[in-house]
């Protein structure tokens, strides 16, 4: 099982309402790596991972988490949504959102701990909120909401991270201390996945890009995939012509 | 006209002899049973409306000790000693159904509220309305199981309608929702009028479902609701973590392998539970509002979901005894009405009183900021004073301030005030002249140096033209943390001018000042000496 790589996609496609978002994905991610995923808007970038994690339906396609489907293997996956995916209003602490990172270990009907407390406290510190636990989560800024989702994923303890846009909306300060802690994790053999909106600084933060828009144009280290030639097929108006036919199979159905 | 002597005839005569020295005042008013007869004219309804809600609110428990004649209480604390010791069975049931019913619909509302689905909870309250009526045909009897069985059904029928609709065409929930809620109640009203033309419908006591009626939960009422109870609350304690994180983030929980569905028909059946317990006393057209009303009064006093959970049980709670209790005192009036009532005055209170989010508490915060900003403006103004005779003289006397503020003499009185009952100055030569304590002088300094560090960061740092900087200031003079003055100090490298050629305070001007009232006359205070 540890040969088996961490993420491997096969002929992946997945639909919203009849219409194609992602076509025919390949992919075989190796272990211990950070991988940004760069694309324009609506390229599939989120919908690639909540599909990887099992969340949407399949229209064809396979996914394979550790040699396994992911629904035998949620304790290896650790997830970091869009910060705006949730209320934050919603009345509970910063540690009662981070103690849901345990959650997926607990089980049902399993409250957690005194250990599991200790692990969230751990995961806090790690991204400077330990002293905002007992804080309710309205009170925080944009980078501090960031950092709870940070540290709820970390208390999740997994191998394989999906984590869409960290960076959205942050200060220069958690920026920073975000890639800091994913190197931290990458040097620990944790594969990451990272949706990322920014080209220049995704150039400098990953290991390897994959370029994604409706489908792979590219999968690879940064130096290799990352010149004017895949951007071009990725950002430039070249697969109008797949948003076309999308339309039309969505007209049909 | 002579209206009150005709009707007085037909006031009952033993309501009369029982009422208080107060009511019996009132007791001659029509009452708005009787038929708005001919023998009114138009000129005297709105004289007859005003008087029969004078009846609604005092005459009616007094009416209540006439009918029932084994009552001769009719003091108000007597009445509730004999409801809340439950002398009878009949308001021991209808009391302990009524508080039931407010614990669950309050735990479960909780859920309803921090799920932003307080519309799903209406629909479902009024879709179960035709399930009552089938589960009444089925033995022609207010048979609790058959009702409950069948409003269950009807309910989790019409929540399907609404998802299909949602998925099966463009319309959105709160069109679906509405849609469901109009049609099925709709089909409710229908078979309840049909069923109270039976000939053995009349006695059926099923209108009672539509607004509720306390007095007529039976025993066997009271033990369903407490079953219903214990399953809600069993529910919630052991699967509070699911019902947690499917509320606040349902696709993480998913991600983690929760089975999200399961979790969240598990509540929508609970919460049918608790809408069809409820109907008894609460009534069809009001049980979401004891869903909403109490675990938003909840929401608004804290922070915490389990103290939510706790506060909303117990406001729905005495909701529902304050609602059973005033139904009683009235006559067996509908007891929804109330109970939404009692919940609607907790959040009333709340939203009013509640420490951190109520209005009154940010009405006071809002004030004590406009208080000190104005405090601070009228420092800033005696440190200008001062700094134009170079901090020579002593203090500053009500006119120059006047005249520096622009504006009356009384004005600066107050305002020379303010900073005495604050401890910022003190007042010599009959109140004409302010002398700052070291505490006034100290803000004062300090609001005038972050003014002027602030002016300098803007047409330093942000290229702003000295001239646009002024107002800007004002505000964010009164609201600069020391943190941040050390970093705006430390970027300007310690200027010591602000844009306009004028020193700004820095900390020998702050320490200077602890001595301003005995201080030296020849050195006065200022950075000039």
């Amino acid at each position: 099982m540890t040969d088996a790589p961490p993420l491997e996609i096969h002929d992946l496609t997945v639909a919203y309402h009849k219409k194609p978002v992602l076509w025919g994905i390949d992919l075989v991610v190796p272990r211990g790596k950070l991988v940004g995923i760069v694309g324009p808007n609506g390229a599939g970038k989120s919908s690639l991972i909540k599909a990887a994690m099992g969340l949407l339906p399949l229209s064809s396609g396979w996914v394979k988490v550790f040699g396994e489907p992911v629904a035998k293997n949620f304790r290896r996956v650790g997830y970091v949504p869009q910060r705006e995916s949730v209320d934050w209003d919603f009345p509970v602490s910063v540690m009662d959102v981070v103690l849901m990172g345990r959650y997926g270990r607990l089980g049902l009907l399993r409250r957690p701990g005194k250990a599991d407390r200790d692990i969230a406290r751990e995961c806090l510190e790690k991204v400077k909120m330990l002293p905002y636990a007992s804080r309710q989560i309205s009170n925080l800024s944009g980078g501090q909401q960031q950092r709870v989702f940070l540290a709820r994923a970390l208390a999740q303890e997994s191998d394989l991270y999906f984590m869409d846009e960290p960076f959205a909306g942050v200060d220069a300060a958690t920026e920073t201390a975000i890639i800091a802690l994913l190197h931290e994790l990458k040097d620990k053999g944790k594969t990451l996945m990272v949706v990322h909106h920014d080209l220049p600084t995704a150039r400098n933060y990953f290991d390897m890009l994959l370029l994604l828009n409706m489908r792979v144009v590219a999968f690879g280290p940064t130096e290799q995939v990352f010149n004017y030639e895949t951007l071009q097929q990725t950002y430039g108006g070249r697969l109008t012509i797949l948003s076309e036919v999308a339309e039309a199979v969505r007209a049909k159905g | 006209m002579n209206h009150s002597a005709t009707i007085s005839v037909r006031t009952n005569r033993t309501a009369v002899r029982r009422l208080s020295p107060l009511s019996s005042l009132l007791s001659p008013l029509p009452s708005p049973l009787l038929p708005l007869s001919s023998t009114f004219s138009p000129l005297s309804r709105p004289l007859y409306l005003l008087s029969s809600l004078f009846y609604l609110l005092l005459g009616a428990p007094s009416a209540h000790a006439a009918r029932i004649g084994d009552i001769s209480e009719t003091k108000l604390w007597e009445q509730a000693l004999r409801f809340f010791t439950f002398q009878d069975p009949a308001v021991r049931y209808a009391l302990a159904g009524s508080m039931l019913l407010g614990v669950t619909c309050g735990l479960l509302g909780s859920f309803i509220v921090v799920r932003k689905m307080a519309l799903v909870g209406d629909a479902l309250s009024h879709a179960v309305l035709p399930g009552v009526a089938l589960g009444f045909l089925w033995n022609m009897s207010k048979d609790p199981v058959a009702i409950f069985i069948g409003a269950t059904v009807a309910g989790l029928l019409g929540t399907a309608v609404v998802s299909l609709i949602k998925q099966t065409t463009r319309l959105k929930e709160d069109t679906a929702l509405g849609l469901v809620l109009a049609s099925f109640f709709a089909v409710g009203i229908c078979l309840v009028t049909m069923i109270q033309r039976l000939p053995t419908g009349n006695k059926s006591g099923i209108d009672k479902f539509l607004f509720g009626q306390a007095a007529a939960i039976s025993e066997g009422d009271v033990r369903l609701m407490a079953v219903v109870t214990v399953l809600a609350i069993a529910t919630i304690v052991l699967g509070y973590k699911e019902f947690l994180v499917t509320s606040f983030d349902a696709v993480f929980a998913r991600a983690v392998g929760f089975p999200v569905q399961v979790i969240h028909y598990t509540l929508m059946l609970l919460l049918a539970f608790a809408v069809v317990i409820a109907l008894q006393a609460v009534g069809v057209v009001l049980v979401s509002a004891m869903l909403i009303t109490p675990a938003a009064a909840a929401y608004l006093l804290t922070d915490r979901m389990s103290r939510m959970l706790w506060l909303a049980a117990l406001f729905g709670m005495v909701a529902g005894a304050v609602g059973a209790f005033l139904s009683f005192l009235g006559n067996n009036l509908p007891t929804g009405p109330f109970m939404v009532l009692g919940a609607t005055a907790v959040f009333g209170l709340a939203f009013l009183f509640g420490p951190r989010h109520g209005v009154v508490a940010k009405w006071w915060r809002q004030r004590s900021v406009t208080q000190r900003t104005q405090r601070e403006n009228t420092l800033k103004a005696v440190y200008h004073v001062l700094e134009g005779r170079e901090f020579k003289g002593e203090g500053v006397s009500l006119r120059e301030l006047a005249e520096r503020r622009r504006e009356t003499v009384e004005e600066a009185a107050r305002e020379a005030d303010s900073l005495r009952h604050h401890a910022q100055a003190t007042l010599a030569e009959d109140g004409n002249l302010i002398v700052l304590t070291p505490d006034g002088w100290q803000r004062a300094c300090a609001i005038v140096r972050n003014h002027r560090l602030w002016e300098l960061y803007l047409t330093h740092e942000a290229q702003i033209a000295a001239d646009h900087v002024h107002e800007d200031a004002e505000k964010i003079e009164h609201v600069l943390g020391e943190e941040t003055v050390r970093e705006l100090e430390r970027r300007l490298k310690y200027a010591t001018r602000d844009p306009h050629g004028r020193a700004i305070p820095g900390l020998a001007d702050l320490r200077r000042g602890a001595g301003t009232e005995h201080r030296d006359p020849v050195v006065g205070y200022g950075r000039g000496s």
